[in-house]
């Protein structure tokens, strides 16, 4: 087993680690929207809720939510109702959502009150206030805890092998059983490579924004 | 009737009584100042009038312009048209940090005439945009800040921003127009450069109420200075007078110590 055997296997296992990246995100992120104003509402027991169900979620290990998710409907009914990798989207999109709903919140709660107070004697409607006066503000300031997050997904995904998805660290693993190690250890490359791009993504956007302050 | 007229506006927070019946009315064209203690009220009276708080009782009344009344519903548009009939300048300005001095009075603008628009296709939109824009350019200049309108508000000092944020509230052409503690967030370097816009604007006609422990400016430019204690109207009448000869125990004492802490 060569060393392009291995780095091709790897890039299969990659593959998968950046679709759970990607659709994790691509669901994540407005959907943590959606329970940032959930718990910021003023009807009390939407907020409570709420607040209770980002406890639990932020409160258990991911792994065991993976777990959960994939067998405990299959337990209930009997049947497996969801695919391994199904099981993996969900399960990240529901954790990975509140703790972005937890950065939104953060953000949003952060914007001086005069700034609504300036927008709504200028006139503006409420929608027209956080399109054009509070959103960018927002975005600036979750800039770069958005940028940890991203970052801790793109290591989280690894827990998807705890059901036999195999993203990069389980095809590196298989090459364990005929005794080969340093597939596992050559896999950090591929990583430092995703977090590296991802960095330099981040900087850029914050260079972007550079031109206002907040 | 005159001008703008208040009757009975009163306003509580819980169980805490702010306003406790403030009867006031101005002319067109007068600048009247509102001076008093921290916690008298003076500062939730400007925004009763544009209705940032919504008085529990009483009457807001301009002349041609609304009628608001405390008893009656109205609707977030209808509450938006009259806020539009008045002008409010911050104590800490509120610019828009992520847009230019320029953007800053034109996008507000530029939002109502979008909204006009929507209702009233019979006028065109870019040209009604481009006066928008004239205007912006125009009232920037009135309060001489021609070199920084593409300026960030980073880049201003507090008194260049407060004077673009001066220029914004006039962009909607507002019936009254207030200001709330207008220098207080100044160096005091800076305070002459925003009281003198003010002066200009009255020597213009503009109609307005300035909330401010400037009494040296009370003097000079308001034509009327009332004075605010414990949630009511405790006396008002020309600034010399009330100044040199106040009536109220509660007046001299304030005036006594702002004078003062003045000397001392």
């Amino acid at each position: 087993m060569g060393f392009l055997e291995v780095t091709q296997a790897l890039l299969d296992g990659l593959w998968n680690t950046f679709l759970i990246f990607a659709l994790t995100l691509v669901l994540a992120l407005p959907l943590g929207l959606v329970i940032s104003f959930g718990s910021m509402s003023k009807i009390k027991p939407i907020s409570y809720i709420v607040k209770f169900f980002v406890w639990i979620i932020r409160g258990v290990p991911l792994m065991l939510q993976v777990i959960i998710i994939y067998y405990v409907p299959g337990m209930l009914f009997g049947v497996p109702v969801l695919s391994r990798f199904v099981a993996v989207i969900v399960a990240f999109v529901i954790n990975y959502a509140c703790y972005f709903s937890e950065i939104y919140r953060g953000g949003i709660e952060g914007i001086p009150r005069g700034q609504y107070e300036a927008a709504q004697v200028l006139g503006m409607t409420k929608w027209e206030t956080f399109r054009t006066v509070i959103l960018m503000q927002v975005i600036k300031r979750i800039l770069a805890p958005m940028g940890n997050e991203v970052i801790t997904l793109v290591k989280d995904t690894a827990l998807a092998r705890v059901i036999m998805v195999v993203e990069i660290i389980q095809a590196a693993q298989n090459f364990a059983a005929y005794g080969l190690m340093w597939p596992l250890f050559y896999t950090a490359v591929f990583y430092l490579a995703f977090v590296g791009v991802l960095t330099l993504l981040f900087g850029y956007l914050e260079k972007k924004l550079s031109y206002y302050k907040v | 009737m005159a001008f703008l007229e208040v009757k009975n506006l009163k306003k509580s927070f819980g169980s805490t009584k702010v306003l406790h019946g403030i009867d006031f009315s101005m002319e067109q064209g007068e600048v009247v100042a509102v001076i008093g203690a921290s916690g008298g009220g003076k500062t939730t009276f400007l925004r009763c009038l544009n209705f940032l708080e919504i008085a529990d009782e009483g009457t807001i009344e301009i002349d041609g312009g609304f009628s608001f009344n405390a008893e009656k519903k109205y609707t977030e548009s209808e509450i938006r048209e009259m806020i539009l009939r008045m002008g409010l300048v911050f104590q800490s300005f509120n610019l828009f940090p992520q847009y230019t001095a320029f953007d800053n009075v034109f996008i507000p603008m530029k939002l109502r005439t979008v909204e006009r628009h929507k209702k009233d296709k019979s006028f065109d939109l870019a040209a009604a945009l481009e006066e928008n824009r004239e205007r912006a350019r125009y009232l920037l200049c009135e309060v001489g800040l021609k070199d920084k309108m593409q300026n960030y508000p980073w880049q201003l000092s507090g008194g260049q921003q407060q004077r673009v944020a001066i220029a914004r509230a006039l962009a909607q052409n507002p019936d009254v127009l207030c200001f709330d503690e207008p220098t207080s967030a100044l160096d005091p370097e800076l305070t002459g450069e925003v009281l003198r816009v003010i002066k200009e604007l009255k020597d213009k006609g503009c109609t307005m109420i300035v909330v401010t422990h400037e009494m040296e400016f009370a003097r000079k430019v308001a034509d009327r200075a009332i004075f605010f204690a414990d949630g009511v109207i405790e006396e008002e009448g020309v600034p010399e007078k009330l100044f040199e000869h106040p009536t109220s125990p509660k007046t001299a004492a304030f005036l006594g110590h702002v004078n003062g802490s003045l000397n001392g």
